[in-house]
């Protein structure tokens, strides 16, 4: 079957020919009507809307975004902060980039909306450091949108007030957990916050009620206002709704991001039809579907099992190419949708070595609070790195697995997890690999092997 | 610690954003770097007179953020993206590319003073792989030849000056 047809509606004026990121483009395109709308409406209406739409995070956990805002303790009389969590550092993950530079207004639309819906009067954009420009068209597209009354004192003439500032980050992966990011916003060290009692709905930023959503979580949350939660569910799959946006990279001939009514598409139409295949004469090897910490998918192994298909349970018998790319689907099968990234490595990869590259990056972001978690961390990193540079033992891939697997559910964030899950993952579908990896470094690379680590 | 008019104005207002001023600890580390190029020793104490604060409480953020430095750098800052999807598609290349045009190690200044070339971890730009960032500016599809164009380019600013 080809590939199901794009369906941008987050996406729809990324790059638009003649489509600027300054509001009088976004005016001119309809900008701003559905919080014209909205403030007009019941906040709990607004929130039943998004709660009908059945819309799911688009950060990383796939938490419902209604379910989320109904947790929000209303009657503290402390103020409820909304954070727009743009600290977009998970690997593989490049969507909330381009929503932010190119597209600004949506999300200060969405932000706004949503922070009408739930009496925040003080909302921050927690932006990753390393993306300056993106810090400074933000600000310039709040300050537009201040002077035109959709961001600040009595808002379109109503009584109602809310600001918005721009907070950057400065280089550090774990701000993106919502914990650490609120640690992070109040001048500390980014270290994640136990849970309970400190859950962003009860006790977030000041110790107030806080909201952190996602920079297209947000936006999500603009089309469901403009066309009601039950239009929106009508896109995508029961459970999956709405469209999901994915960030293709690695070995496949058009690397990029595309847009999709969620469910409706295939790993392999995906990587396949949307993104051309593999590069000339490469076969693919392995995928990882949603962000560099989501575990690992090894082209040829089989995933079966029974699934519910409306009411009925039937038996599915998937390839790689077969899976829905769905939070269900994916979880069904071991893994996770996450945060939308897809890493694609082909037959030219060595898998310790790719093993190597992700177990760098996740020691160096460690907070290190935990032990399990930062000197596990850094062992995974240390013997995947001797493996590749020094000696490497068949029984390496037994201590590697044994690292890992004591980290997971003995730390305060899950970081824990996510660090742990690309050992595991790695070491279960291509264990031989590690074991053989003394043997295969005997043999002479070819001259243009690009080096991992 | 010697700030520019516009600096000490825009930390002045940016205190203003937070009800809580130790909030405003990341803004004015970046402002001042921002001035000065690096965080100078008295920085901590600085900042923490300013908001209220222990010196200590600055200077356990200072040293837990990897974009803050302590240490001047060279005139222009190059970070090579190192991580997984970058690295795929030729990222380690590019980096060394970089080192040997400037005759440098990461992490250190050039001979010349011209350049820091530091590896840093995924830029949000993975789809147009290897990313690099030099200074404020990404440049997407950074392969050796473009690494070489940009350098060849850095080189033919510095003379200018
Ligand atoms: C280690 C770690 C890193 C995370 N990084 C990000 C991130 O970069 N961006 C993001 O939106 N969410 C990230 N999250 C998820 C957030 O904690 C949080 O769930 C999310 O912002 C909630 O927004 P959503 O419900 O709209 O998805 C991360 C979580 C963990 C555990
Ligand atoms: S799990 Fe890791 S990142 Fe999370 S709080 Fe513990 S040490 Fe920090
Ligand atoms: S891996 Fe280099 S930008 Fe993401």
């Amino acid at each position: 079957m080809p590939a199901p047809a794009q369906r941008r509606i987050i996406f729809q004026h990324i790059d638009e020919p003649g489509y600027t990121n300054d509001i009088g483009c976004y005016v001119r395109n309809g900008g701003y009507e559905v919080l014209k709308q909205a403030v007009t409406r019941k906040p709990e209406e607004l929130i039943d809307e998004v709660k009908k739409s059945g819309l799911r995070g688009r950060g990383g956990a796939g938490f419902p975004c209604g379910v989320k805002w109904g947790l929000v303790d209303r009657k503290s009389g402390k103020p409820i902060y909304l954070i727009v969590n743009a600290d977009e550092s998970e690997p593989g993950t490049f969507k909330d980039r381009y929503i932010m530079h190119q597209d600004p207004h949506q999300l200060i639309e969405g932000t706004m909306i949503s922070c009408f819906a739930n009496n925040v009067r003080q909302a921050y954009i927690y932006i990753r450091g390393e993306m300056p420009h993106g810090a400074r068209i933000l600000e310039k597209a709040i300050a537009e949108a201040r002077a035109a009354n959709f961001v600040g004192p009595n808002i379109l003439g109503t009584n109602y007030s809310c600001e918005i500032f721009v907070h950057r980050g400065a280089g550090a992966y774990i701000c993106g957990e919502e914990t650490g990011l609120i640690e992070s916003l109040e001048g500390k060290r980014a270290n994640p916050r136990i849970k309970p009692p400190y859950f962003p709905a009860v006790l977030g930023l000041y110790q107030c009620p806080t909201i952190v959503n996602n920079v297209e979580t947000l936006c999500h949350v603009k089309y469901i206002a403009q066309h009601g939660g039950a239009e929106y569910a009508k896109i995508g799959t029961p459970g999956n709704t709405g469209t999901r946006i994915f960030c293709v990279s690695g070995h496949v001939q058009r690397p990029g991001y595309y847009e999709f009514p969620a469910g409706t598409i295939t790993m392999g139409q995906l990587l396949n039809d949307v993104c051309g295949g593999p590069l000339p004469g490469r076969t693919f090897k392995a995928v990882i579907p949603g962000g560099s910490s989501a575990k690992i998918m090894r082209f040829g192994e089989r995933y079966k099992g029974k699934r519910k298909v409306g009411t009925e349970m039937v038996d599915y018998d998937w390839g790689v190419e077969d899976v829905p790319m769905d939070f269900d689907s994916l979880g069904m099968i071991g893994t996770m949708g996450g945060s939308g990234g897809v890493i694609v490595m082909d037959d030219t990869v060595n898998m310790v070595e790719a093993l190597a590259n992700i177990n760098a990056f996740y020691s160096h972001e460690s907070c290190g609070q935990c032990t399990p978690c930062r000197e596990g961390s850094l062992w995974m990193k240390k013997i995947s790195s001797r493996m590749v540079h020094g000696q490497a033992r068949p029984e390496d891939a037994a201590l590697l697995k044994s690292v890992a697997d004591q980290i997971p559910g003995r730390t305060i964030c899950a970081f824990g997890e996510a660090c742990s899950w690309p050992t595991q993952s790695f070491i279960a579908k291509f264990g031989d690999e590690f074991k053989q990896y003394s043997e295969t470094k005997k043999t002479a690379k070819p001259a243009d092997a690009v080096a991992l680590i | 610690m010697n700030l520019k008019a516009e600096t000490l104005s825009k930390i002045d207002e940016v205190i203003t954003h937070y009800p809580v001023k130790r909030s405003a600890t990341l803004p004015l580390l970046h402002l001042i770097q921002e001035d000065i190029g690096h965080l100078p020793a008295d920085t901590s104490e600085w900042v923490a007179a300013k908001l209220e604060l222990e010196p200590i409480n600055v200077l356990e953020v200072i040293t837990f953020y990897p974009m803050f430095r302590q240490k001047p750098i060279g005139r222009r800052h190059i970070k090579v993206c190192r991580t997984l999807s970058c690295a795929l598609v030729g990222g380690y290349k590019t980096c060394a590319t970089f080192e040997a045009e400037f005759k440098t190690h990461l992490g250190e200044v050039s001979p010349d003073g011209e350049v820091t070339v530091d590896f840093v971890e995924c830029l949000a730009s993975c789809g147009t792989a290897p990313v690099v960032l030099i200074d404020d500016e990404l440049h997407e599809k950074v392969d050796v030849a473009k690494a070489k164009q940009l350098s060849d380019q850095i080189k033919a600013e510095a003379k200018k000056r």
